[in-house]
């Protein structure tokens, strides 16, 4: 980073030695073995597969402007919606906030100068990084069209596409996250600063714990069942082919034991964030710390008992539906705690619309509609009328995009200043904030409709009726589109010419704002002593600088 | 910046003081082998599932087996924990020549159990025509259980395999420690990453505790004279 720029503010970044600007050269970016330069390094790959999985995505809603289908061949689009499923649900929406914000803030957050084991972080960014390349590589030489699901038989005897190198990818790409999590989980149990007690922690830290609990737990499982699929593909010997007695609901089973629980990976690091912006904005302590805390544990247990939603349709018994539609039901129960607790936090709070939380903003309504479209998928009677058709797409993009997605933009506009040292422009940040919310609803609301009225997903196809709220949803997605390109715009910009962010722009609580922007490379001159609950915004008053 | 000022062997700069790097490293291979139990707990679900479903066939592939090699492995693999422990106790008492040689004595009994398992067990099963994937004959004595049997053998070299290449993996962290064992690295203040290795050592042999008998001893060999 330069630092010949002009500084606007007293206490221009570049000024003191920081983790940017303590080494120089490609050398030290990709030998380090600074959770800062890590959480950079994730940054920028994730933010690359983001935008590769959203090409696809645009150019399946360019498709479907027409009931005959735009623009490539019906078996083009099996590719394109497996590709935009495959990258971003395992490239973008698990890593996304725990392998940035969370290696970035977790030390900073709990008062440390690393995570417990920093050449482990990097080796995790490394095997995501090889994960990537081989799924990358599918993409490019023929691409998969399986469905992000691999769902057997169709995976291991019948698909023509690549397979084997999407799989192995993914593979791959799951110890990243199994090493990233038990980096967390050591970290936060053995190096919290003196008096920084449990019940004392930010509740990002909470929400990174129970994400960090599935992925030890849950990863592993997907990672031998896709061992399994590769070996049943390339020996045509396995435990899910029919023909010697194997059962392909089995590959579904066990798919679906990560699967689900992975939803909650995506979804949990973004509640965390949202935990911190809510109390920031509204300058007050969170309502109800500590069920706030217990939700993320409880959700995060409970994801590991309702994987059975996802097959009321596909031969499971009618008593395990019986009882996984119950237990999905209380899933419910920890998530709108948390939506609860946010929204009294908000009551009569001093609230402040800075981007941030706008974004925070669209999160708390667009999460609820996606939890409560949830509970009709979770109902076996509903479920069996809108099972596998638009209704679930969108209550899912609810939850991913208008839930993690806005997180985590939430979460990057809140920490940028930190991550940096650069403010970046207030205006263009509030505008995007709104294009995405704007977008995301013209794309995603009319699928809610287009599902109830039995548009079948995965079709290339679709009866002309459907056409007006097809065409309402693709035209959503290319403001949602543009949306996102103008951060990518203005933060990029913001990082040379971005005027320099004082310690605490936002005048936030929390161990990562008593340091100068950006960090230095230990984090912290003396480890900090920790004496108050977080959020106390009632008792201390903490000025923007 | 905290100073620390002379550095004792080993210490990571990210902790405060040797204790806390002890107790994380020993956090996370904990942690890690939670992942482990997962990771073969998908294959050993599936097993059990499939077992149940059938039985017949699966009590063909277990008859199938010799039960005296997968013994006979059993006791190599708990004598090589019991020199694993010994080597620990040796580096906690300050013996470099006694852990270098408990050292080399576990990767023997390592290796010798891969050796038995490779040549006597599956290059038997391979000249019998017992891999599948690779020329399995299915049996006419087999009768009906006969088509699947194959799903036996699929589980039979799934788990023994994924072991095995845990062995390996074993193996080469061994190969690491003896290395550093010799040249003095670890002293009754700092033998953690031995410590750590341990329990990883230990757990593999665990999880052939659990494999010896799901896939040789039960399924009614030795009741009623079995089959």
């Amino acid at each position: 980073m330069s630092t010949a720029t002009i500084d606007v503010h007293e206490a221009p970044a570049g000024s003191h030695v920081n983790y940017l600007n303590a080494r120089y050269g490609v050398k030290s970016w990709l030998l380090t073995t600074d959770h800062k330069r890590i959480a950079l390094l994730y940054l920028v790959s994730i933010t690359l597969m983001f935008f590769v999985g959203g090409t696809f995505a645009v150019l399946m809603r360019l498709h479907l402007i027409e009931p005959q289908g735009a623009l490539v061949q019906p078996e083009t689009y099996n590719k394109l919606f497996t590709m935009h499923g495959v990258i971003m649900v395992f490239f973008f929406l698990v890593p996304s906030i725990p392998a940035t914000l969370g290696n970035f803030l977790v030390p900073m957050m709990i008062g440390a100068r690393d995570l417990a084991f920093p050449r482990l972080n990097l080796l995790s960014w490394y095997i995501y990084v090889i994960g990537a390349i081989f799924t990358l590589y599918a993409v490019i030489s023929g691409g998969v069209d399986t469905g992000w699901t691999f769902y057997t038989p169709y995976s291991s005897s019948f698909a023509h596409t690549q397979v084997i190198p999407t799989a192995i990818g993914v593979f791959i790409t799951g110890f990243s996250s199994i090493l990233t999590g038990l980096n967390f989980v050591v970290t936060i149990h053995k190096m919290r600063a003196p008096g920084l007690t449990w019940f004392r922690l930010p509740l990002f830290i909470w929400a990174i714990y129970a994400t960090s609990i599935i992925f030890i737990l849950g990863t592993p499982v997907i990672a031998i069942t896709l061992f399994l699929l590769g070996l049943e593909r390339l020996l045509h010997i396995g435990i899910f082919d029919p023909a010697i007695g194997g059962d392909p609901i089995l590959f579904q089973h066990l798919f679906w034991f990560y699967s689900h629980p992975a939803v909650y990976i995506m979804i949990l690091p973004g509640m965390g964030v949202m935990s911190e912006l809510v109390t920031c904005f509204s300058r007050k302590r969170i309502f109800g710390y500590s069920f706030v805390a217990f939700s993320s544990l409880s959700i995060a247990i409970i994801s590991f008992l309702v994987w059975g939603h996802h097959m009321f349709v596909t031969g499971q018994s009618i008593y395990a539906g019986l009882i996984f539609s119950v237990l999905s039901f209380m899933v419910a129960i920890p998530s709108a705690v948390k939506v609860f607790n946010w929204t009294a936090t908000l009551y009569k709070g001093s609230i402040s619309y800075d981007a941030p939380m706008l974004y925070a903003l669209g999160f708390i309504g667009l999460f609820t509609m996606g939890g409560l479209t949830g509970l009709f998928l979770a109902s076996l009677a509903t479920d069996v009328h809108l099972n596998g058709t638009y209704f679930i797409v969108a209550h899912f993009h609810y939850i991913m995009v208008g839930g993690a997605v806005m997180a985590y933009l939430g979460g990057i506009h809140f920490w940028w200043p930190k991550i940096t040292g650069r403010l970046y422009p207030d205006g263009w940040a509030r505008f995007a904030a709104l294009v995405i919310f704007v977008g995301f609803n013209l794309t995603f609301f009319p699928q809610f409709m287009l599902g109830y009225l039995g548009m079948p997903r995965r079709y290339a196809v679709y009866p002309s009726e459907f056409q007006v709220l097809n065409v309402m949803s693709s035209a959503g997605a290319s403001i949602l589109g543009i949306g996102y390109l103008i951060p990518l715009i203005y933060l990029t910009w913001s990082m040379r010419y971005g005027p320099a962010a004082g310690p605490n722009p936002w005048g936030a609580k929390g161990l990562e704002w008593t340091t100068p922007s950006p960090p230095p490379t230990e984090n912290f001159e003396e480890i900090p002593v920790v004496t108050e609950e977080a959020y106390d915004y009632a008792n201390t008053t903490v000025t923007r600088g | 910046m905290t100073v620390h000022t002379a550095h004792p062997p080993g210490f990571a700069h990210q902790f405060e003081d040797m204790e806390q790097q002890r107790e994380a490293g020993s956090l996370g291979m904990w942690v890690f082998l939670l992942t482990e139990i997962m990771f073969f707990g998908g294959l050993f679900a599936s097993y059990i599932i499939y077992r149940a479903l059938y039985l017949p066939a699966f009590e063909i592939g277990s008859h199938l087996l010799e039960v005296k090699f997968g013994a006979l492995n059993t006791a190599v693999l708990i004598l090589s924990s019991l020199t694993m422990a010994l080597a620990i106790h040796s580096a906690q008492v300050g013996k470099r020549r006694a852990q270098v040689g408990f050292l080399i004595a576990t990767m023997i009994l390592g290796a010798a159990f891969l050796a038995i398992k490779f040549t006597f067990e599956w290059h038997h099963d391979y000249v019998e025509h017992l891999v599948p994937g690779f020329g399995f004959i299915i049996r006419p004595e087999w009768g009906a259980a006969g088509q699947h049997v194959p799903m036996f053998f699929c589980f039979y070299f799934f788990m023994t395999g994924l072991h095995a290449m845990h062995m390996i993996i074993g193996i080469g962290l061994l190969t690491v420690l003896t290395v550093m064992a010799h040249r003095g690295r670890f002293t009754p203040e700092y033998y953690a990453p031995l410590e750590v290795s341990g329990l990883y050592w230990h757990f593999v042999d665990i999880i052939w505790i659990f494999l010896f008998p799901l896939l040789y001893l039960i399924g009614g060999r030795y009741i009623g004279g079995g089959h």
